[in-house]
């Protein structure tokens, strides 16, 4: 069965290299056939897979395919292994189906760009890519995928490389995700070292039954250290702070772009990997704890920041980076599976966001300043409705997908003992409600406040890309009923991800009556509520007052339309002396002055030494009858010298 | 007389000879010193032909004395040669095989 | 006793002249004491019993070697007292250095020699070793080979001293 688990990356790579290397000449249909088909197939070969997985009794779902030993040196071997087992398969779906739905919508898309193929080619290659890294049985494997979703996150952020901010934030991108790297990199060293294999089962299964060697530690411990490394990497991939900061700026890459790779994929890798990781981090309060402090933190401030931002694309992008937080919240508190939750509903709605942002971008014709569209629900009606559909469901309004993910992860966090926690995340939660229907009030609503020509242009999008949203919107309500929470009767959710829990410890969430938890999901409703009602006072009702509370309180709005200056800050403290110090120092002064003047200085001593020594063929020949007698002397000296005796 | 006084006086007039083939300039000149020295070794063969009563050290610098006399004669035609080509004397002049 | 004196005599004759070779400054003069070098050295032969090679010293080296530098002096400048100007004075001091180095250098080797002197054999042919028919015995038997070899030598110099001296048209 798991035998053609292989073809479910592989496919999209050949897609990748069909598209790349021959598509410059394919008429665009035909790349358009490969690479959705490709994408559809994958989709398609996953979901028998999933299907499979659920013929086999929940103990048994655990299935390693192993194809050929990778690396082997001295006692370190790497196999290339897939593993199928609930976990990976969740993530299989999402990514295969989301992935295709965005590939067709991309179709319309992108339609009148030049480097049609090389898009194509790049998505698909992303495809292979996540693939990997959700099928990997090992870390290093898992590594691989890792680093190939950061290069097609590259490659597909500065798509429009002629733009120089395209190219620039593509940069940046890569380079802050190496710098997780580092730490995920030094992270597989460790588990190395203390563990002497890669694999994950083998790993696991070394924690959970050494509870002598890997017992449950107070302070800093080896799982400990493990587990922070392994976070380090999870905030680049992930967008958290400190490493949040590409995120905003990716939003220079094409829409489709945004929404499969900055929304619902790539950026969800660092939950997957340390949901997967969740027997380390299990044993590992410490670590525990420092990644629920970065979510709530990072889900926060973001959340701030995305309260005043005008383009279209950057609200999304940090309401993006404010849902990975509470994601992060919920392994952080334990609830490891309510993170995941989340991540697959979040998924949906955030894609459906960005395609209906990008249907919006299309139909105004390349406007992503909030303050000049307006009044588009008449225009775009099918855009409008699957967007207010998927504002709902990110707020958190029963019974839309985003409500019961949230919820499970508010929940956990009070019952896990983490007031403090759950009330940031309940006030998060008012102002994601907030910003999302700011957006949409800004955007769909009121009077138009864009100008004659581009009112002329105005039109609904293609069906290529009108039916994707409607598809998500349709996941988007639905989504939520396979989680549905124990007071409703099912904790289905965690019931199937619980083998691939197997050895993470307190992963059953605390038991408490229903009639609490029932209270709680009241409140957050509460606190939704509150955001949109805030949101149409100040945005519909009374459209002037959002300035007059904007000038009321310039000196906090200037900083939170600033980023808190983060990047700034980043440029000051890191980037310019890094740079400094590797023009002056590494440059000029080791490399040209030091290693260069070495090389020539051996070069240039030579020649000085030849030009005294070429002195002595000067041609003269009293000279050289000098040498001679010379020599003459030099042997009488050795005879007297050394050989006196004879 | 014994062998060493010969011998003090053949090493005397050789390097007399050495140190005047360094000295001088006129290539002319050069070869006289040249002369000089084979001279001295010739000196130095008879006083050991004498000494060890043999004939060989005196067959011996009949044919240096040949062979100087071929080397003379062909040395100043090529003197005669660079004189014509270059119009000087000076043995520094002949300095063209260099770096 | 006498022999001391004749080889002062001619030794001291023969060591200024060398002397003189080296320190004159017009070539003409320094050929005229190479002569004057060579027919001391000719006595010198004389005095070690050496009669064919005295003559042959005369007739050959003075007597054709030497007339033939002083035709070659004569045709090229002989009288020049232009001052030929040294590229490397540096060389003049080194020489002189050496030159007293290797002086001082082969006295010590040569006290080794204060070997007695082999006594004449009264058998020899023509009496003593370096008596012309002596000589002419050896140089027909033992060394006939170099013997004829340099008249070989003696055409090939000729040949090339015709051929470098011709005039290129």
């Amino acid at each position: 069965m798991s035998g053609y688990l292989w073809l479910i990356p592989l496919i999209p790579l050949a897609g990748a290299a069909v598209n790349g290397l021959a598509g410059k000449r394919f008429p665009k249909a035909v790349i358009s056939l490969i690479a959705c088909g490709a994408a559809g197939v994958s989709f398609f070969l996953a979901s028998i897979a999933f299907f499979d997985l659920l013929k086999l009794a929940p103990e048994q779902r655990h299935l390693l395919q192993g194809y050929f030993t990778w690396i082997a040196s001295g006692d370190f071997v790497a196999q290339a292994e897939f593993l199928l087992d609930p976990l990976s398969g969740v993530m299989l779906l999402i990514v295969t189906g989301v992935g295709f739905i965005i590939h067709v919508y991309s179709i319309g898309y992108m339609h009148a760009e030049d480097g049609y193929y090389r898009f194509f080619s790049y998505m698909n290659l992303f495809l292979f890519s996540m693939l990997t890294l959700v099928l990997a049985g090992n870390f290093l494997l898992m590594f691989v995928g890792w680093e190939g979703v950061g290069l097609c996150s590259y490659l597909l952020i500065g798509y429009y490389f002629d733009r120089r901010s395209a190219g620039d934030a593509g940069k940046k991108a890569f380079i802050v995700n190496r710098i997780g790297d580092i730490g995920f990199v030094l992270g597989i060293f460790l588990i190395f070292l203390t563990f002497h294999s890669l694999n994950f089962g083998e790993v696991f299964r070394q924690i959970a039954e050494g509870t002598q060697r890997f017992p449950v530690e107070a302070g800093l411990g080896v799982l400990t250290a493990i587990g922070l490394l392994l976070f380090v990497g999870a905030t680049g991939k992930s967008a958290q702070i400190p490493l949040y900061v590409w995120l905003p700026d990716a939003m220079e890459g094409p829409t489709p772009v945004s929404a499969l790779i900055h929304a619902a994929t790539m950026v969800t890798a660092g939950v997957y990997m340390v949901v997967r990781c969740s027997p380390i981090f299990s044993r590992a309060p410490l670590a525990l704890h420092v990644v629920m402090i970065v979510g709530i933190l990072t889900a926060l401030m973001a959340a701030t920041i995305g309260l005043v931002q005008t383009d279209i694309k950057r609200v999304l992008a940090y309401s993006t980076v404010s849902q990975l937080g509470y994601m992060f919240v919920a392994a952080g508190v334990g609830a490891f599976s309510a993170g995941i939750f989340h991540l697959m509903t979040h998924a949906f709605f955030k894609a459906l966001l960005f395609l209906g942002a990008g249907s919006v971008i299309h139909a105004m014709g390349g406007e992503q300043d909030l303050m000049r569209m307006g009044g588009l629900r008449k225009h775009t009606p099918v855009t409008f409705w699957t967007m207010l559909v998927a504002a709902l469901a990110i707020s958190g309004i029963f019974p839309l997908a985003g409500f019961f993910s949230k919820d499970e992860i508010l929940w956990s966090a009070w019952s896990q003992g983490h007031p403090l926690v759950w009330l940031f995340g309940l006030i998060t939660a008012g102002f994601t409600a907030f910003y999302m229907f700011r957006l949409i009030f800004l955007a769909f609503g009121g009077e138009g406040r864009y100008s004659e020509e581009v009112r002329h242009h105005l039109h609904e999008s293609p069906p290529s890309m009108t039916v994707p949203l409607v598809l998500l919107g349709v996941l988007s309500i639905t989504g939520g009923f396979v989680g549905l929470p124990a007071w409703l009767g099912a904790n289905r959710f965690f019931r199937f991800l619980e083998p691939s829990l197997a050895f993470t410890l307190n992963s059953e969430p605390a038991e408490s009556s229903h009639a609490v938890e029932f209270g709680f999901a009241a409140i957050s409703v509460v606190a939704a509520l509150a955001g949109i009602g805030l949101a149409y006072r100040m945005y519909i009702s009374n459209p002037k007052s959002a300035e007059e509370l904007a000038s009321r309180w310039k000196r906090i709005h200037r900083v939170l339309l600033g980023k808190y200056y983060v990047d700034e800050l980043y440029d000051a403290a890191i980037i310019k002396p890094t740079l400094n110090a590797s023009t002056n120092v590494l440059w000029k002064r080791m490399d040209a002055g030091f290693i260069d003047g070495a090389v020539n200085g051996v070069g240039q001593t030579i020649r000085n030494f030849a030009g005294i020594l070429k002195n002595v063929q000067n041609g003269l020949i009293r000279s050289y009858a000098t040498w001679i007698l010379l020599g003459t002397a030099a042997v009488l000296l050795y005879v007297y010298v050394f050989l006196r005796g004879y | 007389m014994n062998l060493l006084h010969y011998l003090i006086l053949s090493m005397l007039l050789f390097v007399i000879g050495a140190v005047g083939f360094i000295v001088k300039k006129n290539v002319i000149s050069v070869f006289l010193c040249l002369e000089l020295m084979l001279n001295a070794a010739n000196l130095s063969f008879v006083a050991f032909s004498r000494h060890l009563n043999q004939a060989h050290g005196q067959i011996f610098v009949f044919f240096v004395m040949v062979v100087a006399a071929a080397e003379a004669a062909v040395g100043l035609a090529i003197t005669i040669v660079l004189f014509r080509n270059r119009n000087t004397l000076n043995v520094d002049d002949a300095d063209t095989m260099k770096w | 006793m006498m022999e001391t004196a004749l080889f002062y005599l001619f030794g001291g004759i023969a060591l200024l002249a060398a002397i003189n070779v080296v320190t004159q400054k017009r070539v003409f003069y320094s050929a005229i004491s190479l002569i004057v070098c060579l027919c001391a050295v000719s006595a010198l032969y004389l005095i070690l019993e050496a009669p064919f090679i005295a003559a042959v010293q005369i007739i050959v080296y003075a007597g054709a070697i030497m007339v033939l530098f002083l035709f070659v002096i004569m045709l090229l400048d002989p009288f020049s007292a232009a001052l030929l100007r040294d590229k490397k004075k540096s060389l003049r001091y080194a020489a002189i250095a050496l030159g007293a180095i290797v002086l001082v250098l082969l006295v010590p080797l040569l006290n080794t020699y204060s070997l007695s002197r082999t006594p004449r054999n009264p058998e020899m042919i023509g009496g003593g070793a370096g008596s012309v028919s002596h000589l002419g015995q050896m140089l027909f038997s033992e060394y006939l080979l170099p013997f004829e070899m340099t008249s070989v030598l003696i055409l090939v110099a000729i040949i090339g001293v015709v051929v470098l001296s011709k005039r290129r048209p």
